[in-house]
């Protein structure tokens, strides 16, 4: 059939598609065609051809992801009947909805790499994929609440900044929008420790205790440093920055703005080399992060089974708007 | 004859954004005024088609932008100066109760 677009086409038939990667050719071609593509800091559609390896990259990584901003929810939540004033609730209420709506939203990325929200949900349910260690802990006071939203989100900030700019370009817009909401949430916590900071001496200690035990996980949560040229997320330019950036970057904003409280980090070895601009630390235990992001944290279970009560509960909104069996 | 919405995409991982509309009697001539008229000067790397008829809206404002104080939701609603001087000052004062002796 003719091409009504183009009936006197000026391009071979070869160099109509503007990726060359997208037309049909030898696999390995298009492999290298599509990689020197993203090398270069070519962004990919979802419509376009990708190597499976790519594919489940970026996959594993958004999924991850979705199942964070889904597990992260329930500390916070157990704490909207506990906040303190109207507004502090309001903004508590507000900020679980958005994080939710992160979750939709990543799902939504995922679900086009080819695997299906429910196969998602059902994974982490089963622990077969995993979620941020920070949220495999329990929350015990009012504080632990202005510590996530201000230092966790924080940690995750400095994170989701470089992945504006990820070569999967769906997931790239999804984070502009993410991080924009990120941010107020990054004000209502440092409202709420700065306010317990300048508050009665309890309400300091409270502070100082949740800081206190929140630091090693923050401090785990960017995970181990690793080799820049054997990360294939980093190859692929799925995300830009190394673990050990992320948490350079993290200590560099947020020490000071921690301090400054005359709050204490329970770090003795944290403190900026002067002559390399790095902080250092005590090495954070690894084995611990290793055991609690394969659900073996203090909380992982309970997270786990109240997702998946959740789920039982809910199904019948599934049978109503998908049919009966994709409610299974 | 009926409309379609234009959506042009100008540089990559860039989103699509609506460039305007033609009027077509089906879709592959929408897709060719499309072309001329969007896409002439080189200007678009990508173009989408959409049916009028097919484009679910919501304008109203009362769900969009309900009249209620939403401030907490904006980081204008978070006013920290006069607590981040309180506790500064209380640092300052920490320090130099903590000195030597």
């Amino acid at each position: 059939m003719t091409d009504p677009l183009a009936l006197d086409p000026v391009l071979p038939e070869g160099e109509r598609s503007r990726l060359p990667f997208n037309r049909d050719r030898p696999h390995d071609e298009r492999y290298r065609a599509f990689e020197e593509h993203v090398l270069a800091g070519g962004k990919v559609e979802a419509g376009d051809w990708m190597p499976e390896e790519y594919r489940t990259s970026v996959l594993r990584f958004v999924e991850m992801h979705a199942n964070s901003e889904l597990m992260g929810v329930l500390p916070e939540r157990d704490w909207i009947m506990r906040a303190p004033t109207l507004r502090r609730k309001l903004a508590l209420t507000a900020k679980i909805q958005d994080e939710v709506g992160h979750a939709q939203l990543l799902y939504r990325v995922a679900e086009d790499l080819g695997k299906t929200r429910e196969a998602m949900i059902e994974d982490l349910l089963a622990g077969r994929t995993k979620f941020h260690n920070v949220f495999h802990y329990p929350t015990r006071t009012w504080a632990d609440i202005g510590v996530i939203a201000w230092l966790v989100d924080a940690a995750a900030i400095v994170a989701q900044q470089a992945l504006r700019d990820s070569s999967y370009a769906p997931y790239a817009r999804t984070m502009k929008k993410i991080c924009w909401e990120e941010s107020v949430h990054i004000m209502h916590g440092r409202d709420v420790v700065v306010t317990l900071a300048a508050g009665t001496p309890e309400q300091r200690a409270m502070v100082q205790e949740a800081l206190d035990r929140w630091w090693p996980p923050l401090m785990q949560m960017h995970g181990p440093r690793s080799d820049r040229d054997k990360d294939r997320d980093l190859h692929w330019r799925i995300k830009a920055k190394t673990s050990e950036e992320l948490r350079q970057e993290f200590l560099g904003i947020y020490v000071p703005r921690i301090r400054e409280l005359g709050l204490s980090l329970p770090d003795p070895e944290l403190r900026l080399k002067p002559e390399s601009g790095a902080w250092l630390y005590t090495e954070p235990d690894w084995a611990e992060l290793r055991s609690v992001v394969t659900g073996h944290g203090p909380a992982s279970a309970a997270r786990i089974g109240f997702r998946r009560e959740q789920r039982d509960a809910t199904s019948w909104v599934r049978a109503t708007i998908l049919g009966p069996a994709a409610a299974a | 004859m009926e409309p379609y919405e234009v959506f042009r995409q100008e540089r990559e991982g860039e989103p699509m954004r609506h460039g305007g509309s033609v009027v077509a009697p089906d879709p592959t001539l929408a897709l060719h005024y499309a072309r001329e008229l969007y896409a002439r000067r080189g200007e678009s790397l990508r173009l989408w088609v959409v049916r009028r008829a097919d484009i679910v809206e919501l304008d109203d404002q009362d769900l969009l932008n309900p009249p209620l104080d939403r401030s907490f939701k904006k980081p204008g609603g978070y006013v920290m100066r006069e607590k981040l001087a309180q506790a500064r000052v209380r640092t300052g004062q920490s320090k130099r109760s903590a000195g030597p002796g």
